[in-house]
């Protein structure tokens, strides 16, 4: 067996002058300038409105197709590309430049968002018919497509965090579009503010890369990884995981995303699917370098990865409401990415991060086309029996849902097969592999659920929804989806060529193993394992019972639903109501944050006020000129002022007494 | 026995006075008070505008007849004409001429700042590093400040305009007091002894009073003013104090002097210590720091708007820059004592600032509290003690100054439509119906937030960074932590802008942006845009002014 595969080098090159590459800042450029001529002048446009966005998306995904073949011409150490815009900043020594990184992992995540990102905006031409702000949609769209390709292109912590943070604030546009209903807005700004959490962690991470190594490009702290102290690496990697767990909803910060489904359903296709989610976990891909020195923190981001996928699937058993269990499913899947990229196996997490940019897409999309044909219902029990009604959004999420339940030789089942195998060998991670396997016949099961409720069975939306006459989607819906499927049905074949489908795990073969490898630093060595195929085999077994157990519950005639949930009683309703996360952030962190803002207000207004009453006239001279006022007493604050002095002066004295220094 | 002239006999000692140190103070003075004349002229003040004219006419005779110069007695002579004619030949209270002559002060202000920077810069020094017997300091954190004060001075002209016409409170003594606060602050920017620290202090403090209950019939302006002049008095009184403690140790009040000796081993630390408590209460007073801030919200309630968006962004770089020139620069040999100290007042600021502005619901009284968690911010800059920190601590204020002027200046355009102060509420549905102000209050507010691509993420990111290279780790994230919990309230207003329903009750409302005032919000949005885009130029420049820091 040959190994030649590149390993990452540390040693970035500079692209041909004027090559695709070279001209690659043009890719988030167009959309943003799209953006930007839609906002101002998009009112007139009107229906050509989305042929410009159409347009701006879809010349970045041709010029990230160039450059991607273009990369592919490079030899393999030489796929390391530095390609720069303009100096940003140049302050003394500091100096950031605006450059652009294109190497393999950035070229794959590249060709996911653009292209997916164009089926998403020729699909909108459908959905969004009609809608009194059509232009101002396709602009944010345009916007937020822009944004994640700054992150994706950024060759720097700071250039990636100007991404980071723009993705966010273009998110929190798109969830909140439809702003005349409450919760929508609401969801937007529960967003807004667990990313902001998330992004104290990057803040903080940036800091300490910077005053470790003195810069914050990719190209300069990478190659110093393994000289950088271990705790600060471990502290590093730590925050940088609060961030990637910010966006990419795992555990504890997941609570925004499925709220976030609240957005027009292309929308949750775009950010549940393509682009935003998946920054977190290409931001653990981009500095493996640095968690490679410091394993114990990716098994930290393991570890969170399957607690999410487990909680966020056994949630997803009980929701009654389609984009609700997409949305959870979601989480979940990021939960497997997670295992992958901690677990050193950044290319697995990244094929599965491709995959499911596929399947995901698919299934939201096709979501929307059923809420198109059923008035916008969202509840799978009123449906029902959809199959002969809507052809091609059957026949489409039929490969979704395969992929998805992990079925071969559907794509989801080599990247998630992919991903559980790497957590057999490295030590105190095969819980995770016991975990993941549950969780994917959880997945199999609720995706089945989803599925066999919507599509098959009686027709229960004749009685449910009587006014309701479902009806195919146009071509403009259903051209993004068959094209979706494709990508669903045969996306397992990026890492699988001819040779090696029987031993797909290889990365000696695999297409993408090796284009990825000089990108990134795997950990826990890839030594062959010997249970391999029975336990590709537990997994597939599990995950068909999986899909029996939901066809046993939901299409046998007969099965008392009702009945059934009695039965399982508390287990239903923990489920059901998400285990209470929400309400337990609400019972400690809101409150919490009110409780201590009120402790603030009520020292500034009444303890400082009553401290005066009680001490007596100190200041009463004042008092009297001030009189009694609006919101404060004079004297009250002539009293914190008083306090503050004596208090400064103590913190002097004290540190007189503790020695000069 | 000869006659001598009694000229000679009295010997007049003229001190020889570098005129060029202070010179941007003068130019701005002096439009002030042409400002003031111009302003007694009209119709029916004619008795006022004679007196005034004699009254220049006499000074000009007197100053030629004393010192024998020609140029500014002449010059003044000449304003007292123009003044004379105006009053023959206009119809009203020239107001219009007002505000444009301020401007154009200003402007000859920052031009005559740009020729100082030039000398400076170039290596060719003003005579000495300071001048006016060592009373003055010229150097890079004088002129920088100077910049910021002047910038914020100059946009709020044309967005105080139609606020004060409206509100029927554009009377005359508006503008020069506003260029009178100026010139404070410009002073106690390049002040180098603690006697004109003191001095500019109370010509900034005073026309600021004024300023705060310029709204004469409103109760909530009067209680202001109130306020503000009886907490200001307080804490002037400290800062005397500590003045007068620090002579103590001194003997002398010149600031090199006074951190020499506050760091010499015979001193008495107590006594130093004590002082330098007593210096830092004065100027936390004026920039806010928490617990020194109370009055900052009622303040900022009360004043009319435009002043209020000028006072926080102008008084806190003045009075920023004289801590760096007393802490920093003399006292750095002291640091041990006084960083905990600051570091202490930075980080509560920073958490009280922005937690209670989240409580708020009176928008102005949200920028309030907002604003003393900037000074926490800017406080960073300070408490790192490095070049990177001051001129961290600059340009943030610079920027700070920018986005606080724009964000009240949109206020007072919303005040104007409700004629009473604007709550959150109040705002439900006003981005659908005037996007384009709307959407400049959500820049200025996603600036204050520090999101990347704005000027606000810019400054913290050049604060931050000195912090953390000067060590104070825990008080950076603190800072983020703190930025963290302000932008709930940030997105909160921009929340209720765009995607609240508009109330059903809300009278139908016009909204007339004057061309001022769509200029000044242009302005300040441009260069929240520009600076967050392409900030190098002007933090080359912050980081040569820190380089030459006295």
């Amino acid at each position: 067996m040959t190994t030649t595969i590149a390993t990452y080098t540390g040693v970035y090159g500079m692209p041909e002058a004027g090559s695709a590459i070279d001209l690659a800042w043009l890719i988030p450029v167009v959309p943003a300038v799209s953006a930007a001529v839609l906002l101002l002048i998009g009112k007139r446009l009107g229906r050509y409105a989305a042929h410009v966005a159409i347009l701006a998306i879809g010349f970045s995904a041709v010029a990230s197709t160039i450059a991607f073949t273009e990369l592919l011409a490079l030899p393999e150490e030489a796929r390391s590309v530095i390609s720069p815009v303009a100096t940003w900043l140049e302050v003394g020594d500091f100096e950031v430049a605006w450059s652009i990184l294109i190497d393999p992992l950035a070229a794959v995540m590249l060709l996911l968002v653009t292209w997916v990102g164009l089926l998403i905006h020729v699909y909108s031409i459908g959905y969004m018919e009609g809608d009194e702000r059509y232009s101002r949609f396709f602009a944010y769209l345009n916007l937020f497509a822009a944004s994640m390709l700054v992150l994706v292109l950024g060759d720097s912590f700071l250039t990636l965090f100007v991404g980071w943070e723009l993705v966010g604030l273009s998110s929190y546009l798109l969830i909140g579009f439809w702003f005349e209903k409450r919760a929508y807005a609401t969801a937007a700004k529960k967003a807004f503010v667990v990313n902001r959490i998330g992004d104290v962690g990057f803040m903080i991470a940036m800091f300490l890369v910077f005053s470790a190594t003195g810069s914050l490009a990719f190209a300069e702290v990478l190659p110093m990884a393994p000289e950088i102290a271990s705790g600060t690496a471990v502290a590093i990697g730590l925050l940088l995981l609060v961030a990637a767990a910010g966006k990419s909803a795992q555990i504890p910060l997941f609570v925004w995303l499925p709220d976030a489904m609240a957005g027009p359903t292309p929308v949750s296709a775009l950010i549940h699917a393509a682009t935003m989610v998946t920054a977190g976990v290409y931001l653990v891909a981009r500095v493996s370098p640095i968690y490679a020195t410091v394993p114990g923190v990716g098994l930290t981001v393991a570890w969170i990865g399957v607690a999410t996928a487990l909680l966020a699937a056994l949630i997803a058993c009980t929701q009654n409401d389609i984009k609700k269990i997409l949305a959870y499913s979601t989480v979940s899947q990021l939960g497997y990415m997670f295992i992958g990229v901690g677990l050193g196996a950044q290319v697995a997490g990244v094929f599965h991060l491709l995959t499911h940019g596929f399947f995901k897409a698919l299934l939201f999309l096709a979501a929307g086309s059923v809420m198109h044909a059923m008035a916008d219902e969202t509840n799978p029990w009123k449906m029902g029996g959809l199959r002969k009604v809507m052809p091609i959004t059957f026949a489409t999420s039929l490969l979704g849902w395969l992929a998805i339940a992990g079925l071969p030789p559907f794509s989801g089942f080599f990247s998630k097969e992919e991903i559980l195998v790497a957590a057999l060998d490295p030590p105190g991670a095969q819980g995770i592999w016991v975990i993941g396997t549950i969780v994917a016949g959880l997945t199999a099961f609720y995706m089945s659920r989803w599925f066999f409720l919507i599509f098959l069975g009686p027709k229960r939306y004749e009685q449910e929804l009587p006014g309701v006459h479902p009806h195919e989607s146009p071509p403009s819906m259903t051209l993004p989806l068959v094209l979706l499927a494709v990508g669903s049905a045969a996306g397992g074949l990026l890492n699988a060529t001819p040779a090696s489908l029987l031993r797909f795990w290889d990365p000696e073969t695999s297409f993408l193993s090796s284009f990825l490898a000089p990108s990134v630093v795997p950990y826990y060595g890839d030594t062959p394992f010997i249970p391999h195929v029975p336990a590709v085999a537990i997994v597939t077994a599990v995950a068909v019972a999986g899909v029996a157990a939901a066809w046993a519950l939901y299409l046998r005639e007969g099965v008392d639903h009702v009945a059934l949930r009695e039965r399982l009683g508390g287990f239903y309703q923990l489920s059901y109501q998400r285990f209470y996360v929400d309400e337990l952030y609400e019972a400690t962190l809101e409150r919490g944050g009110r409780g201590l803002a009120n402790a603030f207000t009520t020292f500034d207004r009444v303890v400082v006020d009553g401290a005066v009453n009680g001490i007596g006239r100190g200041v009463a001279g004042l008092a009297t000129v001030g009189r009694r006022v609006q919101t404060g007493y004079v004297r009250s604050y002539a009293l914190a002022v008083a306090a503050g002095t004596v208090l400064l002066a103590a913190i002097f004295l004290g540190g007189l007494l503790n020695g000069q220094g | 026995m000869p006659v001598i002239p009694l000229t000679a006999q009295v010997q007049w000692s003229i001190p020889d006075i570098p005129w060029g140190a202070i010179s941007p103070e003068l130019v701005l003075f002096g439009t002030g008070i042409l400002v003031l004349l111009l302003e007694t002229a009209g119709p029916h003040r004619l008795r006022a505008s004679a007196l005034a004219f004699l009254a220049a006419a006499g000074g000009a005779a007197a100053g030629y007849g004393l010192t024998g110069e020609v140029t500014w007695p002449a010059l003044l002579a000449l304003a007292g004409l123009a003044q004379l004619a105006l009053t023959a030949t206009w119809r009203e209270r020239p107001r219009v001429l007002s505000a444009l002559l301020s401007a154009l002060g200003i402007v000859a202000t920052l031009g005559v700042v740009a020729w100082q920077w030039q000398t400076l810069a170039g290596g060719e020094l003003l005579a000495t590093q300071s001048g006016l017997a060592d009373m003055v300091a010229v150097d890079g954190v004088a002129l920088f400040t100077r910049v910021t004060v002047l910038l914020a001075a100059l946009v709020s002209i044309p967005l105080g305009w139609s606020y004060l016409e409206t509100r029927r409170i554009h009377r005359a003594e508006y503008y020069p007091l506003l260029l009178f606060a100026a010139v404070g602050m410009n002073l106690l920017a390049s002040s180098q002894d603690l006697l004109m620290v003191f001095i500019s202090l109370e010509v900034l403090s005073l026309a600021l009073y004024i300023l705060t209950g310029f709204a004469k019939r409103d109760l909530t302006s009067q209680e202001g003013a109130l306020k503000y002049f009886l907490l200001g008095a307080f804490s002037s009184a400290i800062l005397l104090y500590g003045i007068a403690l620090s002579y103590g140790i001194a003997g002398t009040t010149n600031i090199p002097a006074v951190g020499a000796a506050v760091a010499a081993a015979d001193t008495p630390a107590a006594l130093a210590v004590i002082a330098m408590a007593l210096l830092i209460v004065g100027f936390a007073f004026k920039t806010a720091l928490v617990p020194f801030h109370m009055w900052t919200p009622d303040v900022y309630q009360g004043a009319p708007t435009p002043v209020t968006g000028f006072m926080a962004a102008a008084t806190k770089a003045a009075a920023f820059a004289a801590f760096l020139r007393i802490f920093v620069g003399a006292m750095g040999a002291s640091q041990w004592s006084w960083i905990p100290a600051l570091w202490t007042l930075a980080a509560i600021t920073m958490l009280v600032g922005a937690v209670l502005a989240v409580v708020q619901d009176d928008l102005k009284r949200m920028l309030g509290y907002s604003a003393v968690a900037h000074a926490g911010y800017a406080a960073i800059g300070l408490i790192a003690a490095t070049r990177e920190g001051v001129s961290g601590t600059l340009f943030y204020l610079l920027v700070y100054a920018v986005m606080s002027v724009g964000a009240f200046g949109v206020l007072s355009m919303l005040e104007r439509r409700q004629r009473r102060a604007v709550s959150i509420s109040d705002l439900a549905g006003f981005g659908k119906r005037f996007p384009v102000p709307a959407g400049m209050l959500s820049l200025f507010l996603l600036s204050l937030a520090g999101i990347p691509g704005t000027a606000g993420f810019m400054g913290k990111l050049a604060v931050f960074r000195a912090g953390v290279f000067a060590g104070q780790w825990v008080l950076v994230v603190i800072a983020v932590l703190s930025s963290m919990i302000a932008a709930f309230f940030y997105i909160r207003v921009i929340r209720a802008m765009f995607m609240d329903d508009e109330p059903d009750d809300l009278e139908t409302f016009e909204l007339e942006p004057t061309p001022g005032l769509s200029a000044g919000l242009a302005a300040s949005a441009a260069i929240i845009v520009v600076l967050g885009v392409w900030p190098t130029v002007v933090i080359d420049l912050a980081e040569q002014a820190a380089a030459f820091a006295g």
